[in-house]
């Protein structure tokens, strides 16, 4: 009989590739808590693996799909919504998560983002928001706030930046939420409820970048910037997006800004063709996957 | 006794301490031991007050620790 007590294992183990681990996100970095809130919302929701996937762009935060043991796919540089778009049309029973940096998604994915948004393709997206293109070294990024210190404004930086929750409600997106990586438990709830969510999901989670965002701004290190967010985060569910900009050292609104109904791009596109085509409308055939038997592999079947 | 339990993996630790700052209990101080890279791993000071609520799990963004809840009239 064994003295030692059996506990359980800690619950984020059974998602990540442990042979990868430990990851190489830095000291006090924020991305790592975003996926134990990720994988508490895949537990809750009791998300069927095998139908799910994701997809991130490149940078810190596009390490995630590389970190975690499910079918995942690492894109070029802000083609991860492209892919996911692609993915969900070819194999809608999918559960599709984008999950990406700002830099990936707002820059060079800027477009890719508005458009999956405006058709509202069912895709969920995860944007962790560490405020500068941190991989490449700290350059002003597009929701760089202003007067902050980094590799290409050491003045400060002068550029007004983007709002993406205002941006994401204004381009259609049927969920829209921010946090921060301080608010653990409302961010894996987020996280449920996008899962539940039919459409065009967004949750942004602001993350510290302490050796590149708030190093050169003399902020402190991670958990500095941990302590700010609880401090300066004011949770305002509902609140219009236009009110809720960020700032070098302002306020911090958090909160569900949006959860609205409107039809998804497949469901408009099935409609549309029904309409126009009556009965000679059919429904394609749908392959769940790739579940073909050995003798239609070598029978030379190819997926239609 | 103890209403719940944390493990903590040291190697992992890159010593961010915020597992330490945001225990609700105060159960965790970061060691003045080093771990193999140079870190100050988290240990338990007051394990009498571990609620086992798993915050610390929910913060570590080194999946190094995680917290459990004991069974209530453990065999």
């Amino acid at each position: 009989m064994s003295t030692e007590l059996i506990h359980p294992e800690n619950p984020v183990e059974q998602f990540l590739r442990s042979d990868r681990i430990p990851h190489i996100w830095c000291p006090g970095c924020g991305i790592g808590t975003t996926v134990n809130c990720f994988t508490r919302a895949l537990i809750d929701s009791k998300a069927n693996l095998d139908k799910l996937a994701i997809v991130s762009g490149i940078g810190c935060t596009g390490r995630v799909a590389g970190y975690l043991d499910l079918d995942s796919f690492h894109t070029t540089h802000g083609r991860a919504i492209p892919f996911a778009t692609g993915l969900k049309l070819a194999n809608p029973d999918l559960s599709v998560v984008v999950y990406s940096g700002d830099g990936d998604l707002f820059a060079i994915g800027g477009n890719h983002f508005i458009h999956a948004a405006r058709r509202n393709v069912d895709i969920k997206v995860v944007c962790v928001n560490n405020l500068v293109y941190a991989m490449t070294g700290g350059q002003t990024g597009p929701t760089t706030p202003g007067s902050v210190v980094t590799a290409t404004n050491p003045y400060g930086t002068f550029e007004p930046s983007f709002n993406l929750p205002q941006l994401a409600e204004a381009a259609g997106a049927v969920y829209v939420a921010r946090w921060t990586t301080f608010h653990v438990r409302q961010l894996a709830r987020s996280m449920y409820e996008m899962f539940q969510k039919k459409g065009f999901s967004f949750i942004e989670v602001l993350s510290p970048c302490p050796t590149l965002y708030q190093r050169r701004n003399k902020m402190g290190d991670g958990l500095d910037t941990m302590k700010s967010y609880k401090e300066k985060s004011k949770k305002r569910d509902g609140a219009p997006t236009s009110e809720v900009p960020l700032t070098r050292d302002g306020e911090i609104v958090v909160g569900k800004f949006v959860d609205r109904e409107r039809p998804d791009y497949l469901t408009l596109m099935k409609a549309q063709f029904q309409a126009s085509l009556g009965e000679r409308y059919q429904e394609p055939e749908m392959h769940s996957g790739c579940e073909f038997e050995q003798s239609e592999i070598d029978g030379g079947t190819i997926c239609q | 006794m103890a209403k719940g339990a944390v493990e903590i993996i040291i190697e992992r630790c890159k010593g961010c301490g915020f597992c330490v700052e945001f225990c609700p209990t105060k159960v965790l101080a970061l060691s003045p031991a080093f771990n193999a890279k140079g870190y100050h791993a988290p240990h338990v000071v007051a394990s009498d007050k571990c609620s086992g609520c798993d915050l610390c799990g929910m913060f570590c963004p080194d999946f190094a620790i995680h917290g459990w809840r004991e069974k209530k009239a453990s065999a």
